[in-house]
């Protein structure tokens, strides 16, 4: 048996324009004429010569013979003590979404945070991020946040000129509504404060009530755990206990719950020693190809009217019934999954992403089946990721049509948009006396409330945020409000007339529960508080809804030929920050899409639905190559909807798969202007609870094209396709020296004599590999990058790396430093039958032999004595060919002046999108790293292993007078890595943490394209996933190898 | 030697004339102690201050005598009735002081000062501007040298021409008609490569000067001297430009930190300042002009609340592309700050001393050693200190240890 790893559909069946497509670096010339001729054969070249000759000669002269500007350096008045101008300062903090939390640092450069890390003090994160959470210091600048109170007459916001005349306002209206009750309706609280002030102010309204709402519902869950525990909560997860996970349908690496904290805990079970082969099991059942779901040792797909019946299927695989599945593949795969997770009982852990109650019944029946209870599951710390019933808002709803709610105070929640029935939602809306939204944007709901007093952004703010009981992190403001803008906990204390501000109100709280002011000093500075060991245990179960839950399961519902599902985006979630423009740029993990939604189908319902075989080379062709893809409508429930389709390998057949959280109001940002679709729509209220899958579609062709912006295929190797090695742990056990016998045979034939591969395969002289000192170097570990994102997000902010937009992107002229490379890897002839996904994180791998630097004709980028590879983007025109040379192809062009560095300010009206504009905006820029140059037009950039925090980090060194300690310098995407899939260090310490994994594991290490000699100081650790397939993977890369040396 | 000892004779000469001025001038002499004892805190005899400009004050009052009761106690000027000087008592919020121990005769000298006061035109300048004159005189030598020499050998070459077809008339070889010089193509193509070489030269120098802003020094809000507080009271560097040990940026100290020493020293006693342009400067006024911006009433207490920013000119500035840590050099490289600053403890307002230019840059690079024995972050390059164990290595500069390659300024 023989797999294949392949990209892109071109790549897989090695199509003739992909071939044409990978040769060429920049697929276009540069802009000098439209027609293809050429500068000299141009019309007039000499007068047009003449011409650009004589007017850059009279602007440089004019511009030289300016005088130079008078600067001023304006000092503080009075300097505060903790701060000195130019040293950045770090101060604990929490990034809270909704019911997301991450415990973060935030860095604050002259008064203003820049960058986003993680708290490595907090025992659930340990210091990982999520790329939202590197993301949301950019919504702080965000040029469409609400700056003023107001009032909203027919949809147009008029300010309201102060606080006080606000108050009045509101009050008034809470004076007048005549004992109808007033409901605050939130997102999911975690803050243990606000949820006493909520109660505290509701105790002045008789009748009232707080109900949350969360946009993608875990209601079914809650439930079920009251069922069957007694709990509305959800428990804690140790997927690090866990040698066997199986998720139905659940992506905890990439959206579910808490994707940090289970990303960091996973890791812990996929990292491999090679003295001892062991790592854990996981299977996936899902309809489409999730995150997770690519991470899986093995992956079942599903319809998704049949999740119940695999749930139903797989408990009573575990507790001795008779599996009943009409789908051999799956029907194996349950049995197998359950055996495993039977041998492993205490160490396994099933968990599910289905809203459906009686699912979740079982999923727990299952768990408490295979001892899961006290060991993986643990239910003496519970979660308060997300709290909302969907009974519950679906009362309100019908309470506010039926004009029984007097106000309603929105916080966070934003069902105009997001609820399966938004139009009762609106309707009900207008019939509320008053409606007050703290909302931060005038986005869906906040448009149509009477009045907007705009929360803080978190970096603003007071706060605390219990993500799980005993676990608290505290949020302090790390920049005065940039706008007129009050924490919205403040204005319940005002119009609760409690005397008292929120800040002093939180510090009450908290010194009344610490003891002293010392205690909540040191709380602050920590950004944690928790207990010094994990209380670990089990609940009651009652099993008595279980049989029920197995017969409601029992058989699938009826369903149609088409099926949706709706999904979360890794970058985008539920939309809440669909306007930030780093995330909408992010390319997403599996279809490596930007700045859209679309409808996800199989290569089999390509087939059937399109007529695209992707087999045939001229179908895979004219669908990849051009990125106008088809699109479809899609009709169910009553509502349809316009998608282009992309193929993914490893959708179920039967079904299509749309990301929510796209078409978004314009109002909330421009990064939303023609952004997706939204699929919220398509959800329903099934048995009481929202489902995110409709299991009757209608689909047409409808004949048009649209232009979706994916960058996978912008950047490949020439066919090197042994950039990536994986293999399965039965083969990697059988012939575990397969890695390693390549790179032998490799010194064998080129160092004979030596075995200096280093040395003797060069031509050039080995003195100059002789520098002492350090020698940067980073490690990659394939197994644990999930893919995630976090890093390329945490990049960007770092690295000053704009955002091009759509349209840029469209012609491949994205400029991410790092990117995270997706392989399929599958059975030639059937594309679908995905076997494994490999996510590989690559920029510039700094090359001590590198071939950029000796085709650069003015020496723009050369090579550091302490293993970098320098880009100086001053001495750099633009030639690009150091690019073109570049065999990992991760140097960039900036094709247009994308960050205002441009003397001339409006000079790029037009020739870059509407978001780069935005982003040159001066509230944008403050969110630029002054240590970093901003890039002009003309110029080459690429990673920099983050050499600022190089410089500062030996500058730190040489100050105290002592060497550089092993992972005092962390390179931006290495501290975002919820895994700590990147170790960076110097290479040339024996003990450092860079070298011990490349020291402690040579039969995974390898260099991407090792054969050509650039001796790159970025390593890899092979690919293992957990199966028991045997392959012959070693005869292809062997095949491989010789293709490509000669 | 005769030029020279001549040169001196004059200076001699003019010296002692200065001296005999300066002894006629006794009286006005001692009226400008007690000027500068009892009137500069508030006045200025040229400009307002926290007074008016002094003048032609005798020209303003009606009477010799009003003004001499005004200034020993001016209530008592006001109260005989007089517009004028019931005008200046409202000149100002500020009340004037009074001076009762003032002596007629002293006032008579003060008056006798302003009066004959002219703006100061100080001699060194005179000397300063004589001392090129000198350097100059050696190149315009060299110049006329040239020239000459240049002359004769373009005369004996004209010379050797003519002799050469005298003799070869005389060999009867014919000759062709004689080119005169200023049409001979060799010396034209000599002089075109020599003005081209020569244009090349200045154009090249002037445009690598682009940009570049060597010994600017513009006019600061404040004349703040470096003379007086590094180099005469001897203030440390780092008290005020303390940031010089942290991080990149030295920094201009706030208003609070001038205000520590400021709320007690208000006034300046020491050596007359002169601007650049000649101009003197009155120390206490610009302390007074710290006040301003500070909201300091001498006397009260200060609220740093109600203080301004001051608008300091910059003078150092590097281009964005470059990366500068003052801490890397200060602590770290054990740079003083003259090095690159220049003898900042002797100037009056900050020049820029040194052309920030990148081979300025590199060339310190390339010849500064770094405290390698010293500072234990270079135990690491374990080869280095081999070799000067054995004697192979005595040094090791910055550029040894990368100090010249691009990403350590630029990124």
């Amino acid at each position: 048996m023989s797999n294949k790893i392949w990209q892109s559909f071109g790549a897989l069946n090695k199509t003739e324009r992909h071939q044409a497509q990978v040769e060429d670096e920049f697929r276009e010339d540069l802009p000098f004429e439209a027609e293809d001729k050429g500068l000299l054969s141009a019309q007039a070249p000499r007068r047009d010569f003449l011409k650009y000759l004589g007017f850059s000669t009279a602007a440089a002269t004019v511009a030289a013979s300016c005088e130079m500007p008078v600067k001023k350096a304006i000092p503080y008045v009075n300097k505060p003590d903790n701060l000195v101008p130019g040293v950045a300062n770090y101060y604990a903090t929490t990034y809270v979404q909704d019911g997301d939390v991450v415990s973060v640092v935030a860095k604050v450069r002259d008064g203003r945070p820049i960058k986003i890390e993680g708290n490595t003090k907090s025992p659930i994160t340990n210091g990982g991020t999520s790329a939202r959470a590197q993301a949301s210091v950019l919504d702080l600048y965000d040029t469409s946040r609400l700056r003023f109170p107001a009032q909203i007459k027919n949809g147009k916001v008029v300010e309201v000129s102060t606080f006080e005349a606000f108050d009045k306002m509101v009050g008034e209206g809470l004076a007048g509504l005549n004992g109808a009750p007033v409901v605050i309706l939130t997102s999911t609280i975690t803050s243990p404060s606000t949820k006493q002030l909520v109660g505290e102010f509701l105790a002045k309204y008789p009748g009232s009530r707080h109900v949350s709402y969360d946009a993608v519902s875990y209601s079914g869950m809650l439930q079920a755990n009251e069922a069957t525990y007694g709990k509305r909560a959800i428990p804690s997860y140790h997927f690090d206990n866990a040698k066997v996970i199986v998720s139905l349908g659940a992506d905890f690496l990439g959206t579910w719950l808490s994707p940090v904290e289970f990303a960091g805990q996973y890791a812990k079970g996929r990292r491999i020693d090679e003295k001892n082969l062991a790592m854990s099991k996981h299977y996936q059942f899902e309809s489409i190809m999730s995150m997770t779901g690519a991470n899986a040792d093995e992956r079942f797909t599903h319809k998704p009217s049949e999740a119940g019946v695999v749930a139903a299927a797989l408990y009573a695989a575990i507790t001795g019934g008779s599996v009943n599945l009409a789908d051999a593949k799956l029907k194996a795969g349950i049995q197998k999954a359950a055996s495993d997770l039977k041998a492993a009982a205490g160490a396994a852990l099933v968990v599910s992403g289905s809203n459906d109650v009686n699912v979740q019944v079982l999923v727990n029946a299952i768990n408490e089946a295979i001892g899961a209870a006290g060991k993986t599951i643990n239910w003496a710390v519970t979660s308060n990721y997300r709290t909302g019933i969907d009974s519950e808002f679906e009362t309100l709803v019908a309470d506010m049509n039926a004009g029984k709610v007097g106000a309603l105070l929105v916080y966070g929640a934003n069902p105009a948009y997001s609820y399966a029935k938004a139009d009762q939602f609106k309707a009900g809306l207008a019939k509320v006396k008053l409606s007050v939204s703290f909302n931060a944007k005038l986005d869906e709901t906040t448009e149509l409330c009477q009045y907007v007093c705009p929360d803080h952004h978190f970096l603003e703010s007071w706060g605390d945020a219990e993500a799980k009981s005993g676990y608290i992190s505290f949020i302090q403001p790390t920049i005065a409000p940039l706008f007129k803008t009050r924490q919205w906990q403040d204005s319940l204390l005002k119009w609760s007339a409690a005397g008292v501000t929120y800040d002093a109100y939180l510090k009450n709280f908290w010194i009344g529960k610490l003891g002293s002011q010392e205690n909540w000093d040191a709380a602050l500075r920590d950004g944690v508080i928790s207990p010094a060991t994990m209380p670990v245990g089990g609940a009651a179960f009652n099993g008595a809804a279980v049989s029920a839950a197995a017969a409601a399961l029992a058989s699938a519902p009826k369903a149609g030929t088409w099926e949706v599902v709706l999904y979360e985006k890794t970058g985008i979630g539920a939309g809440a920050q669909a306007s930030n423009p780093w995330l909408q740029e992010m390319p997403d993990p599996v279809t490596k899409a930007t700045w859209d939604n679309y409808a996800m189908i199989s290569a089999a319902a390509a087939k059937e639905l399109l007529d695209i075989d992707l087999t045939n080379n001229g179908d895979s062709d004219s669908y990849e190559v051009n990125p106008k893809k088809p699109v479809i409508r899609i009709k169910a429930n009553g509502k349809e909807i316009d998608l282009p389709v992309i193929i993914v390998p490893g959708t179920q057949k039967n079904t299509i798969g749309i990301a929510v959280g796209y078409g978004r109001s314009e109002k909330v940002g421009v990064a939303v202007r023609g952004a997706g679709k939204n699929a919220f729509p398509l959800s329903s209220i099934v048995n009481g609870a929202v489902s995110y899958a409709v299991y009757d579609a209608t689909v047409s062709v409808t004949g048009e094209k649209y232009e979706v912006a994916q960058n996978q295929v912008h950047n490949s190797y020439e066919g090197r396709m042994e950039v990536v090695k994986e293999t399965s742990l039965a083969s990697f056990k059988k012939d575990s020296e397969m890695f390693k016998r390549q790179r032998d045979q490799l010194f064998e034939d080129y160092a004979s004599k030596t075995g200096d591969y280093r040395n003797e395969g060069s031509l050039y002289d080995p003195r100059l590999n002789d520098r002492p000192g350090i020698h940067w170097g980073m490690s990659i570990d394939l197994n644990t990058c999930n893919g995630c994102g976090a890093c390329v997000v945490a990049c960007n902010a770092e690295n000053n790396v704009p955002v091009v937009g759509k349209t840029e992107v469209l012609r491949g002229h994205d400029m991410h430093w790092l990117r995270i490379d997706r392989y399929f890897v599958s059975d030639a002839k059937n594309p679908d039958d995905v076997k494994d996904v490999v996510f590989m994180p690559m920029m510039c791998q700094h090359c001590d032999n590198a071939p950029c630097e000796n085709v650069c004709p003015v020496a723009a980028t050369n090579h550091s004595s302490e293993g970098l590879n320098q880009m100086t983007y001053n001495r750099c025109i633009g030639t690009r060919y150091c690019a073109n040379n570049c065999p990992y192809k991760v140097r960039r062009f900036n094709w247009a002046d994308y960050t205002g560095a441009d003397s001339f300010p409006d000079n790029q009206t037009g020739m870059i999108s509407d978001v780069t504009m935005e982003m040159n905006d001066d509230l944008y820029r403050m969110v630029l790293n002054p240590d970093v140059t901003v890039r002009s037009r003309g110029v080459i950039e690429k990673c920099s292993f983050c050499v600022q925090r190089l410089q500062a980090g030996k500058l730190e060194a040489k100050k105290q007078g002592r060497p550089i300690e092993d992972g005092e310098v962390k390179t931006a995407c290495q501290s975002a890595c919820p895994t700590n899939a990147i170790v960076f260090g110097d290479s040339n310490d024996k003990k450092s943490a860079v070298r011990n994994m490349r020291d402690h594991s040579p039969l995974r290490m390898y260099y991407a394209l090792e054969q050509i000699h650039v001796l790159p100081n970025v390593n890899y650790l092979a690919k293992i996933r957990n199966t028991d397939e045997v392959l012959e993977a070693e005869a292809m890369h062997t095949e491989a190898d010789k293709e490509h040396n000669h | 030697m005769m030029n020279k000892s001549k040169a001196s004779k004059f200076l001699l000469f003019g010296l002692t004339l200065a001296a005999m001025v300066g002894f006629t001038n006794l009286s006005a002499q001692d009226g400008k102690a007690l000027f500068n004892a009892n009137c500069a805190s508030c006045h200025k005899i040229d400009k307002d201050l926290t007074g008016p400009a002094l003048q032609g004050i005798e020209e303003r009052w009606p009477s010799k005598e009003l003004l001499v009761t005004w200034i020993k106690n001016w209530p008592a000027a006001v109260a005989t009735g007089d517009a004028y000087a019931a005008k200046m008592k409202d000149w100002s919020p500020a009340a004037m002081n009074q001076f009762p121990n003032l002596a007629d005769a002293d006032i008579e000298a003060i008056l006798t000062y302003i009066r004959d006061w002219k703006p100061a035109t100080p001699a060194p300048a005179a000397g300063a501007a004589a001392a090129p004159v000198e350097e100059g005189d050696n190149s315009l030598l060299f110049g006329v040298i040239t020239l000459v020499l240049a002359l004769v050998a373009l005369i004996l070459l004209q010379v050797n021409s003519s002799l050469r077809k005298l003799a070869d008339e005389k060999d009867g070889i014919s000759s062709p008609e004689p080119v005169p010089f200023w049409k001979n193509k060799t010396y034209l193509a000599f002089a075109s490569v020599f003005l081209f070489i020569l244009a090349g030269v200045y154009i090249s120098k002037g445009a690598v000067n682009l940009g570049r802003s060597k010994d600017y020094q513009p006019v600061q809000p404040i004349y703040y001297s470096h003379k007086v507080h590094a180099g005469v009271n001897q203030v440390n560097c780092l008290y005020c430009h303390g940031g010089a040990q942290e991080g990149k940026h030295a920094n201009i100290p706030s208003v609070n930190v001038c205000m520590n020493c400021h709320l007690a020293i208000n006034e300046y006693k020491g050596e007359p300042l002169y601007a650049e342009d000649g101009t003197e400067i009155n120390g206490t006024a610009e302390i007074q002009k710290l006040y301003q911006y500070a909201g300091f009433t001498p006397g009260q207490p200060w609220d740093p609340a109600k203080a301004k920013p001051i608008e300091w000119v910059k003078i150092h500035n590097l281009p964005d592309h470059v990366y500068f840590n003052h801490a890397q050099h200060v602590v770290a490289g054990k740079v003083a700050c003259q090095t690159c600053h220049g003898e900042i403890q002797k100037m009056g307002e900050v020049k820029q001393f040194s052309d920030l230019s990148m081979g300025w840059c590199i060339n310190c690079h390339r010849e500064t050693k770094v405290q390698f024995t010293d500072n234990g972050f270079y135990s690491i390059y374990e080869k280095f200190h081999d070799d000067m164990k054995n004697g192979k290595l005595d040094s090791v500069t910055v550029e040894k240890i990368g100090g010249t390659e691009c990403q350590k300024c630029h990124y």
